[in-house]
C-alpha cells in the first residue's frame, strides 16, 4: 500500500493520538529549544547561563513556560483590541498546522494498527508548509500594527516585506527539489532521495533554501522585526503574558518546521545516514529507528540556528532586502533553468551521466583558459588630491584657517576664557596635589 | 474499478463531510464579503476579505482542488492581501477619503461594468449548473490517471502554455511599469562613496572635515543644553544644537503639554502622524 492509502486507513483514534502528539511536539520541542538556546549561547559567550532551577539550570525553561501566562497582561490604550486578541492566535495555529504534513518517519505499527509516522500525505504537501508560513505572517503583522504605537508598526512593516521576499526564494529553491521528485508530496520526496539525498544533487537550491529560512523565521542575523537595538522589541514590544507566550511558540515552532522540512527536502527525511545506511541491509531505516535520524538532521539544524545568533552580527536592512531580491532571486532562477535544461537533455535524447560530465568538465576547462587570458585589470591609481602621512590616512589640509578669537560672538569669547581660567586653576591644583 | 465507483458516486452524491463544510465555509465566506464591504476601518476591511479567501480556498481543498486551495492560500492571501495590509498601515487608519471624484464619468462605468460581471458570473455559473458534466477528482487515479496536480502541470505547460506566459508578461510589464512610474531617483548623478565625500570635506567642500562634535551630554549633567569642552578646556560651541539657542520658550509649550499628558496624542498607527486639528 502507497502512503496515502496507509494514512487513508487510519482509524479515528489514530489520527487523534498522531495530532496530540504532534502539538506536544510543538510545545516541548520549543521549552527544549529555548534552554538550548541560553545554555548554548552562554557557553558560546564564556559565561554560564541559566544555573538555578533543577539540576544545572536545566528546568529553567519550565518554570518560564509555568510563570508566562500568569503573569498580568496589559493591553496598551491605543491598541485595536479586537485585532490585538486575534493577532497571536494567528501567528500560532498556522505554525503548528504545518507539522501535519512533515513525514516523521516508514511504515510502522501503533497498536497493532500498520501505518506512516505523518498526519495527512497530501499529493501538495510541499505547498502546506509554504501556505502557513505565509499565513503566520499576518500574526506578526496584525500584532505590530494593532499594538498602536510605532516601533511594532515597524516591526510589523519590516517582517512583512521580509517575509514576502524572503518567500519568493524559499519557494523557488523548492522548486528544483519539485523537479528532481517529480512531486509536490513530502512523502515521495523523501522516498526519491533514496539514491542520494538532494543536499549535494542540488547544493545552490539547498544552500538558498537555508538562507531563506533563516530570513523566513525572522531569526539572527536577520532578525530585523524585533531588532532590540532599534525597535525595542518589534512587533511584540506591546505583547504580555500569555499572548507573547503564544507568539514565542510560533517562533520556536517555525524554526522546528523549517528545520524538519529542510531535512525532509534535502538531507533524505527519516532515511539513515550513510554509513549506517549499509549495516545489515539497512536494517535501521525500517520500523521506529527512523524518527532518530529525522530528528538528530532536525537538531542539527536547530543547533545551526543557534550558532548563527552567537556568532553573526545583524544585518542592516537594506542589505538584507538586497541580498534577497538581487543574489537569491535571481540565482535561483538561472539555477533552476540549468536543472531544466539538464533534465531536458537527458529526457530527449540517451546522454549518459559521463557524457554530461565530461562536456561540464569541457566548458569549465574553456572558461577558465578565457578567464587566463583575459588581460588583468591595473588598479584604479587615485590621483595625487589628498595629502597622505605615511600612515595612508589623510589630514588636514595645510592652509587650515584657525578662527581667530577676535572673530568669535563676544558671548563665546567670555565663555571661553571663563573655561581657560578655570582650567588653568585646574591645572595648578593638579600640581599643587 | 473501485476509483472509477467513487468518481461516479463524487459526481452523483454530496458526502455528509462535504455538506457541514460547505455550510460551515459558506456562510463565512458570505459574512466576510458582507462585513469587508461594511468594516469602517481598512484593515478590519482587509481582514474580512482574507477570511473570504481562506474560506474559498479552503472549500477549493473539499473540492479535491487541493492544488487550487493551497495557491489560492499562498498567492492571494499570503502574497496579495499583505501587499494590501501593508499599504494600508503605511497610510494610516484615521487619514480620510477624499470625497472630490477625479475620475470623470467613474459611477456610470463602474455600473455598467459591474453588471457586465454579474452577468457574466451569473452566465458563467448557469452553464456549470446544466451543461457541466461533473468529474471525480478523488484519489491518486482521477483524471485519466497520474491524479489532479500532475494534469494541471501538464495542462499548463503543453495546452496553456501561450495564454499562461502571455499573462506572467502582462503581469510582469505592468509591475515593471508601476516601478518606473512610482520610482524617483534621488541620486540622479550616482551616490557618492565614502572615499569620495572625505576627499571632499578635507578639500574643503563642506563646512569643516569633521562631523560636529556631539554636545557634553552626562559628562557634567544630562542636558541636551550642556555643550562639549575641547582638550584645552574651551566650550565647543558648536556641540550644541543651533535649535536650542534659536528656539524660543514659547515653541516649546506643545512639548511640555506633550510632557505633561495634557496634548492630545498623534495617530498611534501612522508613521507620519498628522497634526490634529485643534
Amino acid at each position: 500500500m502507497t502512503r496515502a492509502q496507509l494514512l487513508a486507513d487510519d482509524p479515528i483514534w489514530l489520527i487523534l493520538i498522531k495530532a496530540v502528539a504532534l502539538l506536544l511536539l510543538g510545545a516541548v520541542a520549543t521549552m527544549a529549544m529555548i534552554i538550548l538556546e541560553r545554555k548554548i549561547v552562554a557557553r558560546m559567550q564564556h559565561r554560564p547561563g541559566p544555573n538555578r532551577v533543577g539540576p544545572n539550570g536545566w528546568f529553567q525553561s519550565i518554570a518560564d513556560a509555568i510563570k508566562l501566562p500568569f503573569k498580568e497582561q496589559i493591553i496598551p490604550d491605543t491598541a485595536d483590541r479586537k485585532v490585538y486578541f486575534l493577532a497571536p492566535i494567528m501567528s500560532t495555529i498556522p505554525a503548528f498546522l504545518a507539522l501535519s504534513v512533515i513525514p516523521f518517519g516508514p511504515e510502522v505499527s501503533i497498536f497493532g494498527e500498520r501505518t506512516v509516522l505523518q498526519l495527512v500525505d497530501l499529493p501538495v504537501g510541499v505547498l502546506v508548509v509554504l501556505a502557513c508560513s505565509s499565513m503566520g505572517v499576518y500574526g506578526i503583522v496584525l500584532a505590530g500594527w494593532a499594538s498602536g504605537s510605532p516601533y511594532p508598526l515597524l516591526g510589523g512593516l519590516r517582517s512583512a516585506a521580509q517575509v514576502i521576499s524572503y518567500e519568493i526564494a524559499m519557494g523557488l529553491s523548492i522548486v528544483a527539489v519539485i523537479l528532481y521528485s517529480g512531486s509536490l508530496s513530502t512523502g515521495d520526496i523523501v522516498d526519491r532521495q533514496a539514491s542520494g539525498w538532494y543536499f549535494y544533487l542540488l547544493i545552490p537550491s539547498f544552500l538558498i533554501y537555508f538562507i531563506s529560512m533563516i530570513g523566513e523565521t525572522n531569526r539572527a542575523p536577520f532578525d530585523l522585526p524585533e531588532a532590540e537595538s532599534e525597535l525595542v522589541g518589534g512587533f511584540h514590544t506591546e505583547y504580555s503574558s500569555m499572548k507573547f507566550a503564544l507568539f514565542f511558540l510560533a517562533e520556536y515552532v517555525n524554526m522546528v518546521i523549517v528545520s524538519a522540512f529542510c531535512t525532509t527536502l534535502f538531507f533524505g527525511g527519516y532515511m539513515a545516514p550513510w554509513p549506517i545506511s549499509l549495516i545489515d541491509d539497512n536494517y535501521f531505516n525500517t520500523g521506529w529507528w527512523p524518527l532518530l535520524w529525522f530528528f538528530g538532521k532536525t537538531w542539527i539544524f536547530l543547533f545551526v540556528f543557534i550558532w548563527l545568533r552567537g556568532t553573526l552580527p545583524r544585518m542592516r536592512y537594506d542589505q538584507f532586502m538586497r541580498l534577497g531580491w538581487k543574489v537569491l532571486v535571481p540565482a535561483n532562477l538561472v539555477w533552476i533553468v540549468l536543472v531544466v535544461g539538464m533534465r531536458a537533455l537527458r529526457n530527449e535524447n540517451d546522454i549518459s551521466s559521463s557524457t554530461v560530465l565530461i562536456t561540464i568538465g569541457i566548458v569549465l576547462a574553456v572558461l577558465v583558459g578565457v578567464v587566463f587570458l583575459l588581460p588583468e585589470r591595473a588598479p584604479k591609481q587615485d590621483g595625487p588630491i589628498v595629502p597622505v602621512t605615511g600612515g595612508g590616512y589623510p589630514v588636514p589640509p595645510l592652509d587650515l584657517k584657525v578662527p581667530d578669537k577676535a572673530d568669535l560672538k563676544p558671548r563665546v569669547r567670555r565663555r571661553r576664557e571663563k573655561a581657560a581660567v578655570g582650567a588653568a586653576a585646574g591645572a595648578q591644583k593638579e600640581t599643587e596635589q | 474499478m473501485s476509483a472509477l465507483l467513487l468518481a461516479q458516486q463524487a459526481a452523483t452524491h454530496v458526502t455528509t463531510g462535504e455538506a457541514i463544510a460547505f455550510w460551515v465555509l459558506g456562510p463565512l465566506a458570505l459574512a466576510g464579503g458582507l462585513g469587508m464591504i461594511f468594516a469602517r476601518n481598512a484593515v478590519h476591511s482587509a481582514l474580512f476579505l482574507v477570511l473570504t479567501m481562506l474560506s474559498l480556498g479552503v472549500i477549493y481543498m473539499v473540492q479535491q482542488g487541493p492544488f487550487l486551495g493551497f495557491v489560492q492560500i499562498i498567492v492571494y492571501t499570503g502574497a496579495i492581501m499583505m501587499l494590501f495590509l501593508f499599504v494600508l498601515m503605511l497610510v494610516g487608519r484615521d487619514s480620510s477619503d477624499s470625497v472630490v471624484e477625479v475620475l470623470r464619468g467613474q459611477r456610470l462605468w463602474a455600473t455598467v461594468f459591474g453588471v457586465g460581471l454579474a452577468v457574466l458570473i451569473v452566465a458563467a455559473v448557469a452553464r456549470a449548473l446544466t451543461d457541466v458534466r461533473p468529474v471525480g477528482l478523488a484519489g491518486e487515479t482521477a483524471n485519466g490517471g497520474q491524479g489532479n496536480v500532475f494534469n494541471i502541470g501538464k495542462a499548463l505547460f503543453t495546452d496553456y502554455v501561450f495564454p499562461f506566459e502571455l499573462t506572467s508578461a502582462l503581469l510582469i510589464t505592468a509591475a515593471v511599469g508601476a516601478m518606473v512610474l512610482g520610482y524617483v531617483d534621488r541620486h540622479v548623478r550616482g551616490r557618492k562613496t565614502q572615499k569620495e565625500l572625505v576627499e571632499a570635506r578635507f578639500r574643503g567642500e563642506h563646512d569643516r572635515p569633521s562631523p560636529l562634535p556631539g554636545p557634553g551630554v552626562f559628562a557634567t549633567s544630562n542636558s541636551v543644553a550642556t555643550p562639549a569642552l575641547l582638550p584645552d578646556g574651551s566650550v565647543a560651541e558648536e556641540s550644541l544644537s543651533r535649535l536650542i539657542d534659536a528656539t524660543a520658550s514659547a515653541k516649546l509649550d506643545e512639548e511640555r503639554k506633550a510632557v505633561a499628558g495634557t496634548l492630545p496624542g498623534p495617530d498611534a498607527r501612522a508613521l507620519a502622524p498628522g497634526k490634529e486639528e485643534s
